[in-house]
């Protein structure tokens, strides 16, 4: 999928950095939310929701992010479209800072969002064209009705009969195909889909699936894929990012992390998934317990708590994201794979 | 569960038809409603042609006709204490009992509606100001308050329905903030949020039509309240001044003929009650009518 | 006894309102004691109904059940009153999706277990608070005489989870209804979850019927799996006989939706269309529309069953009685 000679929506932002120019990179940040509580609503505890994440996306690339609840995926994706406002750190489209060259607005022209409750993101009392043609209207964008019916078109629903229809007369599927067919409205070059199949039924999910593949290679799109689903988040990514508690613990190409994962708490995830043969099923869960709640996570590496190899170093010095030998490209905040760490089993092959 | 995911193989869809329209069906369909609407539609009705429907001058008293029986001749429903055409003054206070009875209610749906939906909108700081400064009124019992106010300003039309609308704007405030602050955390308000739209776009095309109706829903249900209050400021000779007729102020200077004749004295009673009754349930149709969802 | 612990003969739900649902058409199903079914199928299937159908928690006005369902030899349509409440917790329970809502926020779990115990088995308090503390300990939950005065809301989603489970499995019942217990849980606790499920399965020798839309899931808890679409069972088989050698298109095309081994970006081979709307009694097989191999024959009548081997079932016209390559 080459960035430089694809076909972009009509209207859609000009291309600023070249190919070589990564869309998206996210430095440092951070969003802690207080917690209030008592009479007067004092602040009486920060949720570390995102805590010092960084990561880019190039040009047409799909970027997966999976991780468990409270890990902070969706808030990096509200964060990145502008409905929370970052407490720090720097996001910077096509080589624009938000904030400098880059305006909010602008911003939003550029990146949108696909929600995962097809029903609670659609306007009840609008009809689905009024819908899709809401944002274009907005930016000031040339004909959004003529959009909103090409694009509905698009997506696999026939603008003469659904055009007028309202939100409740369509099925999960078809609601969803709206949903997407309203971000395209507003020709963004990176779409941000949160958990956007996860409430499908698994035969309509592959559906979309197909046609999300399909709208990247016709108009160019980045994609940033946010599932609790590996299976999806492999057949869709290039890259997959794991997050917990916050914080990023392992960023890679899917097949280098799909052989191979480097971080304990990306091997459990990977071990938790249902095996699917019946001759060989799990027997041991990887992990007890649940998430911790991210509200004061544990010092040191935040996963220290539940992991099987974790030393004294792990619950004293956070582990840095640090590429692995072997494969470039592949990241993971373990001690385990820094020789300098101090902890005494790194560098060895532990993990097996 | 829900039972029925509409498909979209064949398009099998019922036809599409209007939210309203649908509303409307199912009004029509309730027959204690349209009864009760039909009553308040005659009083409005005839409250407003009142001049043309040839009654007797309201204000016409004669000493010698004064407190004559229902069914009198030439007075359908009696005279009152200076004898004038019972008929006459109950049909004529409808117009000023149902004007303040009615009047802050819709006054106070507009002012409370735009606070609320701000303050939910909005949130954080601006939502803590409306919302506590609303609370304060909130402490009192609203007849206490209407009472309060009306005493405060004087008697007077003008002052009846200030303070009035006074009361009824908390509640309405109240409610609407709560719906919106609902409505907010839905995931279209952010889809909206991100594309761009300024905050005024967002809260006219996507809050507004979402939560008007509940909230109106929620107004027409203070209406016989309203009226009550309106009546009882009056009673209490701290709203319309006589010799307007007024159905409050009727009841209050016909007190002293309960016993000389305790049907006629009753009849501006039954009146506000007959009205606020038909507000009530015609409120109570109009809330499940828009409650159906198909 | 019997050998069957649930036998569920043409069971028929319609739900009437402002339209009438079709929800369950002519199900039949059955299970041994100690068995533990997994009945697959996406929303709308029947899946939830036919569970709910078993516990007899549909609302009676509105719904009108025919067939016969006997749990253990016993008419589950005929009980009422008393019979009706030892039954419901005694002889049957169920854990729901979300113990949020299932448990009782003003109670502590240890009283509520214990007050389940008490009713069903009409244990003392000590005696019915030390089984509360037994069973805390069987779904492996930490420090139990602690977790015991905790209230629902004090726990962990995964902690609800067991400890609904505990309260489920305190009377020891012969049957467990499960309803997608897993699906709002996280990777990570959905797999221990089901391993503890199966372990307590295997403990108590009791019969389970596990409601899910995952495959992955069932493969982890069910010896068997029954395919539900439209509100009709179309495929049965032991797990590895579904999972290896499925047969209805329906169950081939989920097999190939769930990506276990698709290559990336790989086209997939989507089933299309959605669901049918069950606003009518089907006139054929359900599938027809969406199925790639369907023919007028498929329309004309709902396929019967055809029997592939002991207890394996298929309902599809044009299924090959010899297995696929």
């Amino acid at each position: 999928m080459s960035a430089t000679e694809t076909v972009t929506l009509p209207g859609s932002l000009a291309d600023k950095g070249g190919p070589a120019q990564a869309l998206l990179i996210v430095k440092d940040l951070r969003k802690y939310f207080p917690v209030r509580g008592g009479i007067f609503g004092r602040r009486q505890a920060m949720v570390q929701a995102v805590d010092g994440v960084s990561f880019s996306v190039e040009k047409g690339e799909t970027l997966g992010i999976v991780g468990e609840s409270g890990c902070g995926k969706s808030t990096t994706a509200r964060l990145l479209i502008g409905l929370t406002e970052k407490d720090a750190g720097e996001i910077i489209f096509d080589g624009q800072g938000l904030g400098g060259e880059l305006s909010p607005r602008e911003l939003r022209r550029g990146v949108q969002m696909v929600f995962q409750d097809s029903y609670a993101s659609l306007n009840p009392r609008l009809t689905i064209e009024d819908s899709i043609a809401f944002g274009a209207r907005v930016q000031g964008l040339d004909d959004p009705v003529g959009r909103a019916h090409r694009l509905m078109a698009r997506v696999g629903l026939d603008p003469t009969r659904f055009a007028q229809r309202y939100p409740h007369e369509l099925s999960g599927g078809q609601r969803q195909r709206i949903n997407i067919a309203r971000a395209l409205a507003m020709s963004p070059r990176l779409v941000i889909l949160d958990e956007a199949v996860s409430a499908l039924d698994k035969s309509v999910e592959a559906q979309v699936l197909n046609l999300l593949v399909d709208l990247r290679g016709e108009f160019g799109l980045t994609y940033i894929f946010i599932s609790h689903d590996l299976n999806v988040v492999r057949y869709i990514s290039d890259r997959i990012l794991v997050m917990y508690l916050g914080e990023v613990v392992e960023v890679g190409p899917v097949d280098a992390i799909w052989s191979a994962q480097a971080h304990p708490y990306t091997r459990s995830l990977f071990s938790a998934m249902p095996s699917m043969d019946p001759d060989n099923r799990t027997k041991t869960p990887p992990l007890s317990g649940d998430p911790p709640n991210p509200i004061d996570p544990p010092e040191g590496c935040r996963f220290h708590t539940r992991c099987r190899f974790a030393d004294s170093v792990c619950k004293t010095r956070a582990p840095k994201l640090l590429e692995m030998p072997q494969t470039p490209g592949h990241l993971a905040a373990c001690h385990l794979h820094d020789p300098a760490s101090g902890h005494p089993k790194a560098g060895t092959e532990v993990m097996g | 569960m829900a039972l029925v995911e509409t498909s979209g193989l064949g398009g099998i869809t019922t036809a599409h038809s209007g939210y309203w329209s649908g509303v409307a069906r199912r009004l029509v369909r309730d027959p204690v409603t349209m009864i009760c609407l039909t009553i308040l539609v005659l009083l409005i009705l005839s409250a407003i042609f009142a001049p043309w429907l040839g009654l007797a001058d309201p204000h016409k008293g004669s000493m010698i006709a004064r407190l004559k029986p229902i069914g009198t001749e030439g007075h359908l429903l009696g005279t009152d204490e200076q004898g004038r055409d019972m008929l006459a003054r109950l049909i004529y206070g409808g117009r000023l009992t149902l004007f303040i009875g009615l009047m802050p209610v819709v006054l106070a749906f507009f002012i409370g509606s735009v606070l609320g939906i701000i303050a939910g909108y909005a949130g954080g700081l601006t939502n803590t100001i409306i919302m506590r400064t609303v609370d304060v009124f909130f402490a009192f019992p609203s007849v206490l308050l209407a009472i309060a106010i009306s005493g405060a300003l004087g008697a007077g039309i003008v002052n009846s329905l200030v303070s009035l609308t006074i009361v009824f704007i908390p509640p309405i405030t109240r409610v609407a903030e709560a719906v919106t602050s609902g409505v907010r955390a839905l995931d279209y308000i952010d889809a909206a949020r991100a594309s761009g739209a300024k905050a005024l776009t967002v809260i006219r095309v996507h809050v507004i039509g979402n939560v008007l109706s509940p909230i109106f829903v929620y107004a027409t249900s203070l209406t016989s309240v309203c009226m009550i209050l309106a009546a009882g400021l009056s009673f209490l000779g701290i709203g319309v001044r006589p010799p307007e007729p007024e159905w409050g102020l009727m009841l209050n200077t016909l007190r002293s003929a309960i016993y000389v004749d305790p049907w006629l004295s009753a009849l501006p009673g039954l009146m506000i009650f007959v009205t606020s009754l038909c507000l009530n349930l015609l409120s109570d149709g109009v809330r499940s009518a828009m409650n159906v969802r198909d | 006894m019997t050998e069957k612990l649930v036998d569920i003969r043409n069971l028929t739900v319609r739900f009437k309102g402002a339209r009438t649902v079709y929800a369950i058409n002519d199900l039949s199903l059955s299970l041994k004691q100690g068995e533990t079914l997994a009945l697959l199928g996406e929303s709308g299937s029947g899946k939830s109904v036919t569970l709910k159908t078993l516990l007899r928690l549909l609302p009676p006005r509105r719904s009108e059940i025919e067939g016969e369902i006997r749990v253990n030899g016993t008419d589950v349509q005929a009980l009422s009153g008393k019979a009706l409440q030892s039954y419901r917790g005694g002889e049957v329970s169920m854990v729901f999706q979300d113990p949020g809502l299932a448990l009782d926020p003003v109670y502590t779990v240890g009283a509520q277990i214990a007050e389940a115990v008490m009713r069903h088995k009409g244990l003392r308090k000590e005696e019915a608070i030390s089984t509360a503390f037994d069973m805390l300990q069987r779904v492996h939950i930490p420090s139990p005489e602690r977790r015991l005065r905790n209230y629902p809301h004090e726990l962990s989603g995964g902690m609800r989870q067991r400890v609904m489970i505990a309260l489920a499995l305190a009377c020891r019942p012969r049957l467990l209804l499960a309803d997608e217990p897993t699906t709002a849980l996280d990777a990570t606790v959905q797999i221990q979850i089901l391993l503890l499920l199966r372990d307590l399965q295997r403990e108590f020798g009791m019969g389970v019927i596990f409601v899910t839309h995952d495959i992955g899931v069932a493969v982890e808890v069910s010896e068997r799996i029954a395919v539900m679409y439209a509100g009709r069972i179309v495929e049965e088989g032991t797990t590895h006989e579904i999972i290896n050698d499925p047969r209805h298109p329906y169950t081939r095309g989920l097999l190939a939706a769930n990506l276990h081994d698709i290559a990336r970006g790989e086209r997939l081979n989507a089933i299309p269309g959605a669901p049918p709307a069950l606003e009518e009694p089907p006139s054929g097989c359900s599938f027809a529309p969406r199925c790639p191999m369907a023919g007028p024959v498929c329309r004309a009548g709902v396929p019967d069953f055809v029997n592939l081997g002991p207890r394996r079932r298929v309902a599809c016209l044009r299924v090959d009685p010899v297995p696929a390559e």
